[in-house]
């Protein structure tokens, strides 16, 4: 080591002095970052060195640990597997209880959106005959609930109360074979029965082979039972078969469809007029009217102008009305035994008047015929107008824009 | 001349005569070299470009013929240089020298360095190895990367140095003792 020292001395010399003068020059110049560049060169050496020690030292504890020392990997993995399975227990809950909260905050909204008084209420129980449909509510007489008060859901009616008890009630539900409510169509407004058969499938009965109702209808309860105020959603039609004396109608009830669980009970009904659209199960915001027009003065009643848009009973009206301004008649003016206007001359619509050789339209008291009517074109009137009672008017109220006289053609 | 010899290399290590210096010549003489380098180009811009400590360097290698002796006076002369120079850092010209003083004891062991042509070779030489050192290290070690090592400029100035470097040999070969 000796002779090795003395034949390399000048070199060795030679590099120390150049080492330390280097150390020395590296402490007071800095880098770009203003970072010393002893402190650069000396991370720079000795981190490669410690990340290799690092890699060593951490390959070498996991080895150990991962094939050396397995005695207790047993032991652990049974512990793991126990809180795997309670976490995936509390997982399942903590779902349930979202579930409950979202089920419960479209019910508080449904029975704010209705004028009924309700009383939320859970079913905990189904009845001990397996093919009976009745479940018991954690409601009672305590929370005001009666026999024969009707269970709705915001998608539909889910039966009725059979039996009170103090904490709780019995509900027959809408498919039991013993449940009957009276419902009416959305479209035509055709009245029946709504009852179960003890399967997932309903039928409504007493509708008249001459009743028009689709598949595909939506149907309300009608309020005639007593239980159900009118206007709650019942079901959807299925399937309409021709029968006599009256149809075969299935239908699907739209209450049971997403499952039981919670349920409003109808303590305090209150009627409501039977929707145009089928109910959704979010409310839907609809923004203001818009500002009048520059022509017309703000809060001014707007005399109705038929137009393509109005019902049946508008254009009639409209009609009349310019049968009698060609004629020079107010109405609301004059005392009896004034001339009344002719109404044997009514005005073609999309023609002037007196111009058209058709027949005079006669008003006709008879309710529309169940034949579909044919086409009211200008060229093509029809023989006799149409004659509308104010049940029919009403009823065409609930119909959509420029649906004719009667119903859709079919 | 007293070195009209013709010969260059030395057969042997122990043809080559070690000069001793005076104490007070190996501590003046680097210092007045210095000091002609901070003070001279003051009042003589135009002398700016010699390089007296490096020459001094040179010499003093050269004569003693020992690399440690050499690196020595390189390293001292360097940080001296550098202590009374602002914009290099301590160590910058004291690496410089000493393996300017370390080599050119090497070249003393084998070459007659007695000999003037000799002498101007060498000094144009290290003058050149000395200022490329310079730049590679400030381009390396101070991040001085727009500095541009100019040739012509840098040839020019050797050899005017390695001509003083002739004139100062002489003059210093007076202050030696031989063994």
């Amino acid at each position: 080591m000796e002779s090795l020292l003395n034949r390399y001395r000048n070199i060795t010399v030679l590099l120390l002095v150049i080492f330390a003068q280097l150390v020395l020059l590296a402490i007071q110049v800095k880098n770009n970052a203003d970072v010393p560049l002893i402190r650069v060169w000396t991370v720079t050496a000795v981190s490669p060195v410690a990340r290799l020690v690092e890699g060593l030292r951490g390959g070498g504890s996991g080895f150990l640990h991962n094939y050396i020392l397995l005695h207790d990997t047993s032991a652990e993995n049974r512990r793991l597997q126990a809180e795997l399975d309670r976490i995936k227990l509390d997982n399942i809950f903590l779902k349930n209880e979202l579930n409950r909260a979202d089920r419960a905050k479209a019910l508080e909204v449904f029975q704010q959106g209705t004028a009924s008084k309700m009383v939320a209420a859970t079913i905990f129980m189904v009845g001990a005959v397996s093919n009976s449909k009745v479940v018991y509510v954690d409601r009672g007489t305590l929370s005001g609930v009666q026999r024969g008060m009707g269970v709705v859901t915001p998608d539909g009616i889910v039966g009725k109360v059979i039996a009170a008890y103090p904490t709780a009630s019995e509900v027959l539900l809408v498919t039991d074979a013993d449940f009957a409510a009276g419902v009416i169509s959305q479209k035509n407004l055709v009245h029946g029965t709504l009852k179960g058969q003890g399967t997932p499938m309903c039928r409504m009965d007493y509708v008249a082979f001459e009743e028009k109702i689709e598949s595909g209808e939506m149907l309300f309860t009608s309020g005639d039972d007593r239980i159900f105020p009118r206007g709650f959603p019942v079901g959807v039609v299925k399937a309409v078969g021709p029968a006599q004396p009256f149809k075969e109608i299935l239908v699907e009830p739209s209450g049971l469809q997403r499952g039981l669980e919670d349920v409003l009970i109808v303590v305090q009904g209150a009627h409501q007029a039977i929707p145009d659209m089928p109910p959704v199960s979010q409310p839907v915001y609809i923004a203001p009217a818009p500002p009048s027009s520059p022509g017309t003065a703000a809060g001014q009643a707007v005399e109705a102008t038929p137009g393509p848009t109005g019902t049946e009973a508008d254009k009639l009206r409209a009609i009349y009305k310019a049968a009698a301004e060609a004629q020079h008649h107010t109405f609301g003016e004059g005392g009896p035994g004034i001339k009344l206007p002719d109404f044997t001359k009514l005005p073609v619509p999309g023609a002037t008047p007196n111009t058209t050789g058709a027949a005079p339209p006669t008003p006709s008291p008879k309710p529309p015929s169940p034949k579909p009517p044919s086409p009211n074109t200008p060229g093509n009137p029809p023989a006799t107008p149409p004659a509308v009672t104010p049940d029919a008017a009403g009823r065409r109220a609930n119909q959509p824009a420029g649906t004719p006289p009667g119903g859709p053609p079919h | 001349m007293s070195y009209s010899d013709d010969r260059i290399l030395l057969n042997s290590q122990r043809e080559g005569q070690v000069s001793r210096f005076r104490a007070w010549v190996m501590v003046l003489v680097p210092l007045a070299a210095i000091l002609f380098q901070v003070y001279v180009p003051m009042f003589f811009p135009f002398l700016k470009f010699l390089e007296m400590p490096l020459l001094v360097v040179i010499y003093f290698a050269l004569m003693r013929r020992n690399q440690i002796s050499g690196l020595a006076i390189g390293a001292l002369v360097g940080l001296a240089q550098d202590s009374l120079s602002q914009k290099t850092p301590l160590g910058m010209y004291g690496i410089v020298k000493t393996l300017v003083g370390y080599f050119a004891a090497s070249v003393g062991v084998r070459l007659d360095v007695d000999h003037a042509l000799l002498r101007l070779v060498l000094a144009f030489f290290f003058y050149m190895f000395h200022q490329f050192c310079c730049w590679v290290m400030a381009r390396a070690l101070l991040g001085q990367q727009q500095l541009v090592f100019e040739w012509e400029k840098t040839l020019a100035v050797a050899a005017l140095n390695a001509v003083v470097a002739v004139a100062l040999f002489r003059f210093l070969d007076r202050l030696r003792e031989t063994a």
